[in-house]
């Protein structure tokens, strides 16, 4: 029964993971392209973990915490950006 | 594994992969950004917080002892969410990015 239902919660985060992607796309500001990037992240991270458990590795998880902080340190360069028109100052 | 507990983490994983999925619809269907910075910020990150405390229940039954790993993906992802939320609500407020008459304006134009 847990199979089952980590295949449809993989195919869920697929979908939200194509909206987010085509929010990526049609824009139509910075910032929501940021937000998309950023929603992509989240759902990726939701991706690997219920990969993980599918396929019974704990291989996923430095690949998730990864992500997890390389996007955070995406986000806040690119707001930074956009709010002060340079990163570091 | 025992029937309930296969039961319960069943049913977390799917509304964990629901919540995530009605945070990017609520990115893609809102009208403008200040509506659209709710969904992702809110409703994703319960949904992985869900789907993490599936992992760390799965693995911890597996094993025999509490699995860190996840936690520490947990913790990291629901630090981080407001303070990046909030970066990208300045941002688009100093760009004065397009909102729609509901939005609401508050300087008193």
């Amino acid at each position: 029964m847990l199979e089952i239902s980590l295949q449809i919660a993989l195919l869920l985060v697929s979908i939200a993971l194509i909206m987010s992607f085509y929010r990526l796309y049609v824009g139509p500001s910075a910032p929501d392209r940021i937000l998309a990037l950023d929603t992509l992240y989240v759902n990726t991270i939701g991706l690997l973990v219920i990969a993980g458990i599918l396929l019974d590795s704990a291989l996923f998880f430095e690949a998730a915490l990864l992500i997890a902080v390389m996007g955070f340190v995406g986000t806040v360069a690119l707001s930074k950006y956009l709010l002060r028109g340079d990163i570091m100052e | 594994m025992p029937f309930a507990f296969e039961l319960l983490l069943s049913a977390l994983v799917l509304v964990g992969a629901v919540l995530t999925l009605i945070g990017s619809l609520g990115l893609v269907k809102l009208p403008d950004f200040y509506m659209r910075l709710h969904g992702p910020t809110k409703a994703t990150t319960l949904g992985g917080g869900a789907i993490l405390l599936v992992s760390v229940l799965y693995f911890s039954q597996k094993s025999g002892d509490v699995s860190l790993h996840e936690i520490l993906i947990t913790l990291f992802l629901f630090i981080t969410a407001p303070v990046g939320a909030h970066l990208m609500a300045k941002a688009a407020l100093h760009l004065k990015t397009k909102k729609v008459k509901r939005t609401g304006d508050y300087r008193g134009e």
